[in-house]
């Protein structure tokens, strides 16, 4: 069965121009495949929702292809494959519709021409709303609900639809720190089943915790692939030019009498922190004690201790 | 209360009525769309962009609603243009388009007044409908709702959200087109009851009347038509024994209807907003706070009402 085969997502030297002439994107190209949650990153203005477009299908390019499991984009989209988790600026919320509702969305590119849900729609619908904490809500109007259940609907919605490359924009805007740590479980539990997670965002620091790919965006596709590989502080710069501002613990105040008791605080986002080779530090050490270990033995090798 | 009935004594009443109720229902069904989608100035614009139409129709010989529907098209894909091409707002653009479709179509009628009434077409006239027209408005409605009741919920994640209908392979230029489509042939329809003017009116205030009294899209769809037909019906009526205008009965009931809605709907009107603010700040009870009766003790009570609701 086609649904057996496993998921990938190729991007070959897309070139996408507005009508008004711009050129957004020039020759992005990209591989990813299935059983992977995935960054796209770049700021505001870098094509990065332009290459989200183009990837989704919603616009065609001018120049290159991109192909989903082989087959266009177009294809994959009527086999419910393609799955959109909208910004929440993006969306109505006062638009009159109930949480089953918006999940039942999901659901019509597999239902007759009358869309008239049947005994398996409305299954699917329970079953994702289930998964996602949700099914109680399911009466209430779309606007009733906090920021994290808001985004919860929509993950709902891509579930029941049946998507296996899952497209998220900027899905912890307005989410609160809890909620957070539940959407990225959820993503993890997706990634596990092989579906491919894509996540659009700017916010940096919060990458390592839970991308193992990355792909940067500025004009084109800078880098792409594991995110200890991408995340160098060369790409960073090429993607972010002027736009990051660095705190550099060597020509700080920090300093010996520190130790390695820092407590970094940031109002908003993640930092991003590199380590002194360039290398990513991440924010728990448990679960990571192997890569630790492994770095200490690589320094001490490089720089044997003075005598 | 025989009174009540003369009305329907006569034959030119009863199928103003029944003509004006069928217009009322199939663009209240529209109304439900053109107010979530945020085409409220869009259906006016496409009001007074069919009047062209309607002049070079007589002009020809052709049925009034093709020529007003084929100009609804045109000054919908005039803004489409438009829009795309320069980076002129969208109220400005169709602000500029509407306006010169209808100067175009006054001018057309001036200069060659002889077939046409203007007066007809710019208030209305439901009580002189010719027999042709009759079916005109039957063909239309039916199409309409037909269309609207096979496709209801795919134009509905249109509206809501154009992304999802992409991603999951509906046709969205279509259902655009779809959508405006009905528009134009709604508003023309609609012209031979309350006029170009008041168009806008039948093409919106049903919708957010309904929009204001439920939670639920079906629903709102199901109100906003029956509002629509029933305020329509009930206007014409009216109109016998106010002896006014029609079109300014009908859409004057309907703002009323507007209005009630607006203070007594259950969940979104303004009583119950009034209410659920008050439940939501309970501390606000006069001498709450330190159980003196001087009239300053009342202060940070009415200071924390004055708070928005959000």
């Amino acid at each position: 069965m086609t649904e057996s085969e496993p998921i990938s997502l190729e991007a070959e030297n897309v070139t996408v121009t507005y009508p008004s002439g711009q050129t957004a994107l020039r020759d992005a190209s990209l591989r990813l495949e299935g059983g992977t949650i995935c960054a796209l990153v770049g700021v505001n203005g870098s094509g990065k929702s332009t290459l989200f477009k183009a990837l989704m299908g919603f616009l065609a390019p001018a120049r290159g292809t991109v192909r989903v499991a082989g087959r266009p984009v177009r294809e994959a989209q009527k086999k419910g494959w393609m799955a959109y988790v909208p910004q929440a600026e993006e969306v109505d919320w006062s638009f009159p519709v109930s949480v089953a509702d918006v999940v039942m969305m999901g659901r019509y590119g597999q239902m007759n021409f009358l869309r008239i849900p049947r005994a398996g729609d409305r299954a699917a619908v329970e079953e994702s709303l289930r998964r996602v904490g949700m099914w109680e809500l399911r009466e209430r109007q779309i606007g009733e609900l906090s920021g994290g259940q808001k985004k919860r609907v929509f993950v709902a919605r891509a579930l029941a639809q049946g998507g296996r490359i899952i497209l998220l924009d900027e899905p912890f805007t307005g989410v609160d720190v809890g909620t957070e740590e539940a959407i990225v479980a959820l993503l993890r539990e997706l990634r596990e089943e092989g579906r491919l997670v894509l996540v659009s965002t700017h916010n940096l620091g919060s990458v390592p915790e839970f991308c193992d790919q990355v792909v940067l965006i500025n004009r084109t596709v800078l880098a792409f692939g594991p995110t200890d590989e991408v995340f160098t502080p060369e790409n960073l710069t090429r993607a972010f030019g002027g736009a990051l501002r660095a705190f550099e613990i060597e020509h700080s105040t920090v300093d010996a009498h520190d130790g390695r008791a820092l407590t970094v605080l940031t109002d908003d986002e993640h930092p991003l922190v590199l380590g002194r080779s360039g290398h990513l530090e991440y924010r728990r050490r448990a679960g990571r004690e192997d890569l630790v270990s492994e770095r200490e033995k690589k320094a001490r090798e490089e720089q044997p201790p003075a005598a | 209360m025989d009174a009540l009935l003369i009305p329907f004594r006569y034959d030119y009443m009863v199928t103003a009525m029944w003509v004006s109720a069928v217009i009322g229902a199939v663009c209240g069904l529209l109304s439900g769309f053109v107010t979530l989608k945020g085409w409220s100035l869009l259906g006016d614009a496409l009001s007074h962009a069919v009047v062209p139409g309607v002049a070079l129709a007589h002009w020809l010989g052709l049925p009034f609603a093709a020529g007003a529907f084929a100009t609804g098209l045109l000054a919908a894909g005039a803004m489409a243009f438009i829009k795309l091409k320069t980076p002129v707002r969208e109220d400005a653009v169709i602000g500029v388009v509407f306006t010169s479709f209808f100067a175009v179509g006054l001018l057309m009628i001036s200069l060659r007044p002889a077939g046409v009434d203007l007066k007809a077409i710019v208030l209305g006239n439901i009580l002189g409908i010719a027999p042709a027209d009759i079916v005109q408005v039957l063909v239309v409605a039916v199409a309409a709702a037909l269309l609207v009741g096979l496709k209801w919920r795919d134009l509905m994640l249109f509206c809501f959200d154009p992304n999802q209908a992409r991603a999951i392979g509906l046709p969205v230029g279509r259902l655009h087109v779809l959508l405006l489509a009905l528009l134009s042939a709604t508003a023309v329809a609609a012209m031979q009851a309350v006029g170009a003017v008041l168009v806008a009116a039948m093409l919106v205030t049903p919708g957010a009347t309904a929009y204001l009294l439920t939670d639920r899209f079906g629903r709102m769809l199901g109100l906003s038509s029956a509002l629509g037909a029933g305020c329509a019906f009930a206007g014409a009526y009216a109109s016998y024994f106010l002896d006014g205008a029609t079109g300014g009965c009908i859409v004057t009931l309907q703002a009323l209807v507007f209005l009630i809605a607006l203070v007594f709907a259950p969940k979104h009107g303004l009583l119950a907003t009034a209410r659920t603010r008050r439940i939501a700040e309970p501390t606000d009870l006069p001498g709450a706070s330190l159980g003196t009766d001087t009239p300053t003790s009342s202060l940070p009570g009415g200071a924390s009402q004055a708070r928005p609701s959000n």
